[in-house]
């Protein structure tokens, strides 16, 4: 894979020739007989932002889900940071530095704003969440003012916040992101994929994102992979990707 | 006045008993979705491994008040508690993800293995203890009725309540409890936060027996006679408590036990001894039928 360029909206050249953060090698999985991901091949240099576009049913939430560790791979390996964690359980996938905010975002409906944030410092163990608590904070305001709110009455943009947070709040070195633009008005949109450009460029956290919403997924990544019928069909710099007609005829609605 | 005095604290004694069950039922309930219908004979298990223990206790010649019932409690929650944790373990972790009814089955399984163990094992016939701890104080007296508020009804409350206390601090307070909380509001999302959830759920079995075995020890204590079946049917009236005080919610299973007992002792005083679990099984069918969620449960679409 091509080091990533330097581009305009995530402010920084990730970091050359090193490792990968995470690598995943000829990935299968299926729910039952329904094949989902067919030898799924991705690699996530520490410090990038990478993205995965695809349609709706394409397996992007199924990549994420199988990396995470349910459901399991039939086949391939999933190598975090030199780590062979392939058929891990979920817990302890989490525990070695891994976050997701899922589709959906999933918040814990009859948890306090606060409850919620302190359950995505579990994997922390024994450390005292509040400097952690704090960072989130000064990323999104919103939570602090929110912090006695259930989660389950919060608007859609907050619970998407929350999710995000909450997710942060393990101190990743790797952070999934699954649809976090999904029904959400632009505006807080913008706001969100604003904050995930502003953790990127000033802590260097490496961030997977699935996104329907190419563009705007590809002017925050550096780069793309493209998931069609559970297969990578494409991969590229963000611009690479951004600039070939059949991805801007398939998911660019001709921007 | 003085007569309904004493059903008041009769009702409430006895209440505390169906509550700290349902706690169990309701908690399996809210972290699985699955009615655990072995929960009432964890309870009759609970009250053997006292009367055992007291048996053993008497013939060691050591049996002195609180210190030995203290032991009893311990030994019974300590046994049950253990046998939650292989219950689970062994017979229903493996039917996760298996058809709904598997577990359901499984449990009236265990019921049985249960009840049958104790039946060859300890005889099948009611087993009578001396009264452990007679007397009570006079509360009042009223054209020769005399109130009495026994020592043992004074142990229910009193221990209910301190284990109901502790046990709210738990799982409001602790992370062991946020963790189980966690697990009953989305189970998938809380192990994408590094949440083992097969141990949360091995715990809550854990918790639940070890209250069902408190249970036991006080019925014990109280009524002083015993014998394989008692599970059955303080099971139901502890399930109906449950489902009355709102299937999930933990206040609730209190709430919901302390009205079981309560209008079972008022109707046996009032109505009919005879039919006072007919009057149980009522308030079953009729909290079904009326007010599906209970009275605390949350009014939304059951999950699937
Ligand atoms: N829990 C599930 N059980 C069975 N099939 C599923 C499940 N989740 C997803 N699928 C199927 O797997 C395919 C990929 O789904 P998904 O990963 O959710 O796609 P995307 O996130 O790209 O929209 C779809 O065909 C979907 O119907
Ligand atoms: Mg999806």
């Amino acid at each position: 894979m091509s080091a990533p360029g330097d581009r305009r909206g995530a402010g920084h050249a990730a970091p050359q020739a090193a490792a990968p953060l995470l690598e995943v090698d000829g990935l299968s999985a299926a729910y039952g007989a329904v094949q989902a991901l067919t030898e799924v091949s991705l690699q996530v240099m520490p410090g990038e932002i990478v993205t995965l576009i695809g349609a709706n049913g394409a397996g992007k939430s199924t990549l994420l889900m199988t990396l995470c560790g349910e459901p399991k791979p039939r086949a391939g390996r999933v190598v975090l940071a030199g780590e062979d964690i392939t058929g891990a359980p979920t817990h302890a996938i989490m525990r070695r530095g891994v976050a997701q905010s899922p589709e959906g975002r999933r918040v814990f409906p009859r948890m306090t704003v606060r409850e919620n944030l302190l359950m995505g410092a579990e994997a922390l163990t024994r450390e005292d969440p509040t400097p952690q608590l704090e960072r989130v904070f000064a990323l999104f305001p919103r939570l602090k003012e929110r912090l006695a709110q259930r989660g389950g009455t919060l608007s859609g943009g907050e619970q998407q916040m929350l999710a995000i947070g909450r997710a942060l709040m393990s101190k990743p070195r790797l952070l999934l992101l699954d649809e976090p633009s999904l029904g959400l008005a632009p505006l807080v949109v913008k706001q969100i994929f604003e904050a995930i450009r502003a953790l990127n460029a000033e802590t260097g956290l490496t961030v997977l994102l699935v996104e329907q919403n190419a563009f705007q997924a590809l002017r925050l990544a550096h780069r793309g992979y493209v998931l069609v019928n559970g297969r990578i069909t494409m991969a590229g710099t963000s611009q690479d990707l951004l600039a070939r007609p059949e991805i801007r005829a398939a998911y660019l609605g001709g921007h | 006045m003085a007569y309904a005095l004493q059903q008041l604290i009769n009702g409430i004694s006895l209440g505390m008993i169906y509550g700290l069950i349902a706690v169990g039922y309701t908690m399996v309930y809210g972290i699985i979705g699955m009615i655990n219908f072995a929960h009432g004979d964890v309870f009759m298990v609970g009250a053997f491994i006292a009367l055992i223990t007291a048996l053993l206790l008497t013939a060691g010649g050591v049996l002195a008040g609180p210190a030995g019932i203290l032991v009893m409690l311990l030994a019974a929650m300590a046994v049950t508690a253990l046998y939650g944790w292989t219950a689970e373990r062994v017979a229903y972790r493996p039917l996760r993800g298996s058809f709904r009814l598997a577990p359901l089955i499984t449990a009236i399984g265990l019921s049985i293995v249960l009840q049958n163990f104790v039946q060859v094992s300890q005889g099948a016939r009611p087993k009578p203890t001396g009264t452990l701890l007679p007397g009570g104080w006079e509360v009042m007296r009223q054209d020769g009725f005399v109130v009495q508020f026994a020592y043992t009804q004074m142990l229910i409350i009193g221990i209910t309540l301190a284990v109901l206390a502790v046990f709210t601090v738990l799982v409001t307070r602790t992370p062991l409890g946020r963790a189980m909380r966690a697990c009953e509001q989305d189970r998938k999302m809380a192990a994408l936060l590094g949440i083992d959830t097969d141990r949360t759920i091995s715990l809550t079995f854990v918790i639940g027996a070890a209250l069902a075995a408190v249970a036991g020890t006080m019925y014990l204590l109280r009524y002083g006679v015993i014998d394989f079946y008692i599970g059955f049917l303080a099971g139901v009236k502890a399930f109906t408590a449950a489902v009355l005080g709102g299937i999930g919610s933990l206040p609730g299973a209190v709430l919901g036990g302390l009205l079981i007992g309560l209008i079972e002792t008022f109707w046996s005083a009032y109505f009919s001894v005879q039919y006072k679990d007919v009057a149980a099984f009522s308030i079953l069918v009729l909290t079904l039928i009326f007010l599906p969620t209970g009275l605390l449960g949350r009014q939304e679409v059951e999950k699937v």
